[in-house]
C-alpha cells in the first residue's frame, strides 16, 4: 500500500516538474488543447467517441451546465477558503443572493414587477451579492476559527428560512418566468432556449476562464500574498504592514460576487428560482469540493468542483446489486471524502505549498508515534 | 573595547533627536502589574539595547511599545504621535518594524514572498488594479522584487530566494524575519532575541549585520538576553527587572551598576 502511494505521488511529482520545465509555448498550447475540448463537449458528435464519460440517463448538455456552475462556485469559494483561510460553511447563501436578486427584477410573479431584462439584473445581482458579502464580513470578519464557520453557517440558513417564508420571495412556489440572456441566431430563434443546454454550457464556461484568469492575476499580486500571509500568521501579516480586516473583506467580497454572478446564471438558464433550490448540502458539497481539488489552488477547485458535480450526475441509472447508486450518492461522497483524507489529505491536485506542509505533519506524526 | 567603539558612533547629545518615547507607562493584566511606572526615550540613529532577567516584562514592554498591548496609564509617542489606539499595521506605515522572539514566518511562501510582504506595506496597488495588471501593479511589482532580493542580499541569504520559508535553517529563517522587516522601510526596527539560539559564530555575524542596518540609517531597538552581545553592538542599554526600570545609560555604565549586577548578572562581573 506504501509502495504504491509513492509511485502514485512520485508519478504526480514528476507530473508536475515536467509542467513546470515545459517551454511556455507547449504550456500554452495544452492549456488551450483543454479549453477547446471543453467547449466541443456538449456536442454529441463529440461525445459519443468519449466511451463512458457522458452521462446515459440524463440530458448531457444540462449535466455539464450543473457541472460547470459548481466549477465557478468552487473557483470563487477557494478565495475564501483556500487564499484567504477563512472557513465559510455558508458559501451557497451567496448563490442564493444572486439567484433571487434575478429572479425579482425580472419576473413577472415578483412583487416588484420590474421586469428587467436578465443582462440588466446580472450587474445588480453581482453587486448585491457583494455587498451583501460586505454586510456578513463586517461584522464576522473579527472572528477567527470556528466562529466564522458558524455564523457563515447561520447566513445562508438565514437566507434560505428567508426564501421559504417571505412573502416576496414566495416560497416553495418561487418566481417564474425569469428571461433568458439575451441572443438570436441569424434565423431568429433565441440562442438561450429551453431545451438546449449547450448555450448556458458554453456561456458559463467563457465566463469561467474570464473569472480565472481575473483571480489567478490577483493571486499573483500584493493581494494575493496578502491573502496567503494571513492565511499563514494573521498576527504576523498585521505587524508586517497587513491591513488584514480589509483583505478579509475583500476575500469575501470577490467570492461572494462569484456566487451571485453563478446564481445570476443558474437564475437565467433555469427560469424559475424556488426556496428549494438552496439547501445547506450544497454549502458543503462545495466546500467539500474545494477540499477534495486542493484548497488554495485554482486548478484543484476546477477539479474538485468538477469532479464532484459530475459524478453525482454521473451515479444516475446505475445499478449495483440491485440498488439504485443514485440513491446512495451522499454516502459514497461522503466515503470518498474520508478516504481521502486519511491518504491524500491536501487534495487531488496539492497546492505545492500545503503538500509540503502536509509531508511535514506526517513526519512529526511518525516521530510522536 | 567593543562597546567604546559602538557608543563612539551613536548620536551626540547635540543632535538627539527622540523618536519614540514611553512616557510613564503602566500596563497591568488584571491584578498583575506587568509594567510599573517605565520611562524612557529611544533617540533616532541609536541601537538601545532593552535587558533584565526573564519575565522581568522585556516582551511586554516590546508589545506595548509595538501597539499590540494599550498601556493602562502612561502613553507611547512615536515620532511625536500617540500610538495608543493605532491599528498594528498603520504603526508599521508608520515606520516601526519588528521581529519575533518565536520566528513568525509565512512558512509556506517563499523567502522573496516573504519579504515582498513587508515590502508591500507602502504600496498602493488597488484590488482592481491588481486583478487587470494596471501600470502601478507592474510598476510596484517591479520596486517590491528588486527590493526584496537587495535586502536578500543584505541579510547574506540571498542564494536561497525562491526557497520556502520552511525550509530555510534556523539562522536563515532570523535573517528572513530582519529582511521582511526591514522591507517595510522602517525607521525603527525591534529585534526581540535575534540570537537567540545563535552559536558565538553566528552571533558575532549578527553583530555585523545590526551595526550595518543602523548604518542605514534605521534605529534599532534590541531586547537580548546575552550581555556580551548587548554591551558589544549598543549604545544604550535600558535595564529591566519585575516590571520597573532600574537603570540606564552607557554599556560601561549599566555593566557596572549594582542594582544590575544584583538583578541581572547574580554575581560580580570578575570573569569579565
Amino acid at each position: 500500500m506504501t509502495s504504491l502511494r509513492t509511485k502514485l505521488h512520485d508519478a504526480r511529482g514528476q507530473l508536475s516538474d515536467r509542467w513546470h520545465h515545459m517551454p511556455k509555448w507547449t504550456r500554452w498550447v495544452l492549456i488551450a488543447a483543454v479549453v477547446v475540448f471543453f467547449y466541443a463537449l456538449p456536442n454529441e458528435g463529440f461525445y459519443q467517441h468519449l466511451g463512458p464519460i457522458p452521462t446515459t440517463e440524463s440530458n448531457f448538455g444540462q449535466v455539464l451546465f450543473t457541472v460547470s456552475i459548481y466549477v465557478l462556485l468552487a473557483v470563487g469559494l477557494n478565495i475564501v477558503v483556500g487564499f484567504a483561510g477563512l472557513l465559510d460553511l455558508g458559501y451557497f447563501g451567496f448563490f442564493a443572493v444572486g439567484a433571487y436578486t434575478v429572479a425579482v427584477l425580472t419576473s413577472p410573479s415578483s412583487d416588484l414587477k420590474t421586469l428587467w431584462q436578465w443582462e440588466m439584473a446580472l450587474p445588480l445581482a453581482i453587486g448585491i451579492t457583494m455587498i451583501s458579502g460586505l454586510m456578513l464580513g463586517t461584522p464576522t470578519l473579527r472572528l477567527r476559527g470556528d466562529y466564522l464557520a458558524i455564523v457563515t453557517l447561520g447566513f445562508a440558513e438565514m437566507i434560505r428560512i428567508a426564501a421559504v417564508s417571505s412573502e416576496f420571495l414566495k416560497g416553495q412556489r418561487g418566481l417564474n418566468q425569469i428571461p433568458h440572456p439575451p441572443g438570436e441566431y441569424a434565423d431568429g430563434k433565441p440562442v438561450f432556449g429551453v431545451l438546449d443546454a449547450r448555450p448556458y454550457y458554453w456561456l458559463v464556461l467563457t465566463l469561467i476562464i474570464v473569472v480565472v484568469i481575473l483571480v489567478s492575476n490577483l493571486n499573483r499580486s500584493r493581494v494575493g500574498r496578502a491573502w496567503v500571509s494571513i492565511r499563514e500568521d494573521e498576527d504576523a501579516a498585521q505587524l508586517m504592514g497587513v491591513p488584514t480586516f480589509k483583505f478579509k473583506l475583500w476575500a469575501f467580497a470577490m467570492g461572494a460576487a462569484i456566487g451571485g454572478l453563478a446564481g445570476a446564471l443558474f437564475a437565467g438558464k433555469q427560469n424559475f428560482v424556488s426556496s428549494q433550490n438552496f439547501e445547506l448540502l450544497n454549502s458543503i458539497i462545495i466546500l467539500a469540493a474545494v477540499i477534495l481539488g486542493g484548497s488554495g489552488n485554482i486548478v484543484g477547485a476546477i477539479v474538485g468542483g468538477g469532479l464532484v458535480a459530475y459524478l453525482i450526475e454521473r451515479f444516475r441509472g446505475i445499478e449495483l446489486f440491485g440498488i439504485e447508486l443514485y440513491e446512495y450518492r451522499f454516502l459514497v461522497f461522503g466515503l470518498t471524502l474520508v478516504i481521502m483524507m486519511i491518504f491524500r489529505p491536501q487534495g487531488l491536485i496539492a497546492n505545492r505549498r500545503r503538500s509540503a506542509e502536509f509531508k511535514d505533519r506526517r513526519k512529526e506524526v511518525a516521530v510522536g508515534g | 573595547m567593543a562597546d567604546t567603539e559602538a557608543t563612539g558612533t551613536g548620536p551626540t547629545a547635540a543632535t538627539r533627536e527622540p523618536l519614540l518615547e514611553v512616557d510613564h507607562v503602566t500596563l497591568r493584566f488584571g491584578g498583575v502589574v506587568a509594567l510599573d511606572d517605565v520611562d524612557f526615550t529611544l533617540y533616532k540613529g541609536e541601537i538601545l539595547g532593552l535587558i533584565g532577567p526573564n519575565g522581568a516584562g522585556k516582551t511586554t514592554c516590546f508589545n506595548a511599545m509595538t501597539g499590540i498591548y494599550r498601556p493602562t496609564e502612561g502613553e507611547i509617542r512615536f515620532r511625536g504621535q500617540r500610538i495608543t489606539g493605532k491599528k498594528r499595521h498603520q504603526i508599521t506605515k508608520m515606520g516601526m518594524a519588528r521581529t519575533f522572539q518565536n520566528i513568525r514566518l509565512f512558512p509556506e511562501m517563499t523567502a522573496l514572498e516573504n519579504v515582498q510582504v513587508g515590502a508591500d506595506a507602502h504600496h498602493k496597488t488597488s484590488v482592481i488594479s491588481a486583478m487587470l495588471r494596471l501600470p502601478r501593479h507592474w510598476r510596484e511589482e517591479r520596486d517590491g522584487r528588486e527590493k526584496a532580493r537587495e535586502l536578500l542580499d543584505f541579510v547574506g541569504i540571498g542564494h536561497r530566494i525562491n526557497e520556502m520559508a520552511r525550509n530555510l535553517s534556523y539562522g536563515e529563517q532570523r535573517r528572513l524575519e530582519i529582511a521582511r522587516a526591514l522591507a517595510t522601510s522602517p525607521v525603527l526596527l525591534c529585534l526581540d532575541e535575534p540570537a537567540a539560539g545563535f552559536n558565538p559564530a553566528e552571533k558575532e555575524e549578527l553583530l555585523q549585520l545590526i551595526r550595518q542596518i543602523r548604518d542605514r540609517g534605521v534605529t534599532v531597538l534590541l531586547i537580548e538576553h546575552d550581555m556580551r552581545l548587548v554591551m558589544g553592538v549598543t549604545d544604550r542599554i535600558v535595564v529591566l527587572e519585575f516590571g520597573k526600570k532600574i537603570a540606564e545609560g552607557l554599556p560601561a555604565e549599566v555593566r557596572d551598576d549594582h542594582r544590575v549586577i544584583a538583578a541581572y548578572l547574580g554575581v560580580p562581573d570578575d570573569a569579565a
